[in-house]
């Protein structure tokens, strides 16, 4: 763990490096595949910019509704720098249609804009475990295993390194391309489809999982739900291409 | 692999999903185990018992069914001063409904003759806990000033905010988001 660095008066928080890093990277690779893909550069780019913006926005003002008394009395709070007053759900939502909003206006296709997006966004979440590596977050479960890691006063799962390692081998599939995508957009399927897998598989070793009904872990839940869907799409689209062949 | 084969092995990580996803379900038994004292979101705050300024002495663990405010800081600290009397505020006008501030001044950095005169200029009325020897800060981990720390009803750490000046907007939305939380 190592959440700051302090520099003279300011402390530089080692997490939102590691992601401003993932971030920054992953969008050359954005880049690079959209260029492949024959979509304009610059309006992915500015889909990003728009997601990312909306999102930033999106999460302080959906915390500010949930708190809406103290904002409307203290109105600068919403200028507030800090990353703790942040809703990641309202993040996340307003930034996803922000950037739908800005596609739907430009007539990005949605298939292929997803394919430019997914090597980014495959080496994004190897970002998103070393800053959890880093603050210490996403922390395992106790147990005696030999390579555990002594953390938070007890021996855990190194479940941010399971979260890497994971990362890393989807990126290895999802950018050689290894699975052959027979239709605009089953990339981005594909790479969704094993992100929840590993999802499901590794959150079993969280020790900080929010728990549903009974014990169930939220995350698997979720993921199992996307992975239905995903398995749907995939044959879905397969099924139409095999149609389209046949015609043909 | 072709599509097909990738989503026929799909489907086979679904059906597995859904076995480990129940097999792997959270007894109420593990729970307890992985509750522990660190200072951490999620985890009890570590007790501890230090003088006040005033005074006497505070027991964490006393303040239970309390929120609880514990910020760490120094007079010489800019970004601790600049705070403060935004947590005076929330303190004033949210103490009668179950806020407790400790403001816990790293005295073995500071002096109690600093804090006491800053305290008494910005008006603070929570009480001041001296950490005279940093056994506090170092079993909290503090390794930034300001360093605050938002403890529920139950001695839970819910937020931890390193750095500062917090404003007013985001101390009074910590504070009211775990004061509207049932016991």
């Amino acid at each position: 763990m190592f959440p700051y660095l302090r520099l003279g008066p300011f402390l530089l928080q080692m997490p939102l490096l590691a992601l401003f890093i993932g971030f920054w990277i992953g969008n050359t690779f954005v880049e690079r595949e959209a260029v492949r893909l024959g979509l304009n550069k610059e309006k992915i780019n500015n889909l990003i910019g728009y997601g990312l913006f909306g999102g930033i926005l999106g999460a302080r003002l959906v915390y500010a509704a949930q708190y809406a008394s103290v904002y409307v009395a203290n109105p600068l709070g919403l200028l507030s720098l800090s990353t703790n007053t942040l809703s990641p759900i309202g993040g996340f939502l307003i930034g996803i249609a922000a950037a739908a909003a800005y596609g739907y206006r430009h007539k990005l296709p949605l298939r292929k804009t997803l394919d430019a997006l997914t090597p980014g966004l495959s080496f994004f979440m190897i970002a998103v475990g070393v800053s959890h590596l880093l603050s210490g977050n996403a922390y395992g479960s106790p147990t005696r295993v030999p390579w555990a890691m002594y953390v938070w006063s007890d021996y855990r799962h190194p479940s941010q390194l399971y979260e890497i390692f994971f990362a890393l081998i989807i990126f290895t599939i999802v950018l050689p391309k290894v699975i052959p995508a027979s239709a605009s957009g089953m990339r981005f399927v594909q790479f969704v489809a094993l992100t929840v897998t590993a999802r499901i598989f590794l959150e079993a070793f969280r020790g900080d999982s929010i728990l549903w009904l009974d014990g169930y872990r939220a995350a698997q839940v979720i993921g199992l739900a996307t992975l239905i869907i995903c398995i749907v799409v995939l044959r879905q689209w397969g099924r139409i291409q095999q149609n389209e062949s046949n015609i043909q | 692999m072709n599509n097909s084969r990738f989503a026929t092995w799909m489907t086979w990580a679904l059906i597995l999903g859904m076995i480990w996803t129940v097999i792997s379900r959270v007894s109420p038994a593990q729970l307890q185990a992985q509750t522990g004292s660190v200072p951490k979101e999620g985890f009890t705050a570590p007790d501890f018992t230090l003088s006040l300024l005033d005074g006497g002495e505070v027991t964490l663990s006393d303040l239970r069914g309390k929120v609880v405010l514990v910020n760490f800081w120094t007079s010489w600290c800019p970004p601790c001063r600049q705070e403060m009397p935004a947590i005076e505020s929330v303190y004033r006008s949210y103490k009668d409904i179950g806020l407790v501030v400790i403001g816990l001044n790293l005295t073995a950095q500071d002096s109690k003759q600093d804090a006491a005169a800053f305290a008494q200029g910005v008006g603070v009325t929570f009480p001041i806990a001296l950490d005279l020897d940093n056994s506090v800060s170092n079993l909290y981990r503090v390794t930034a000033l300001p360093t605050s720390f938002f403890i529920d009803r139950r001695g839970v750490i819910r937020s931890v905010i390193v750095g500062g000046p917090m404003s007013e907007a985001v101390i009074q939305s910590k504070v009211e988001g775990l004061l509207q939380e049932d016991q």
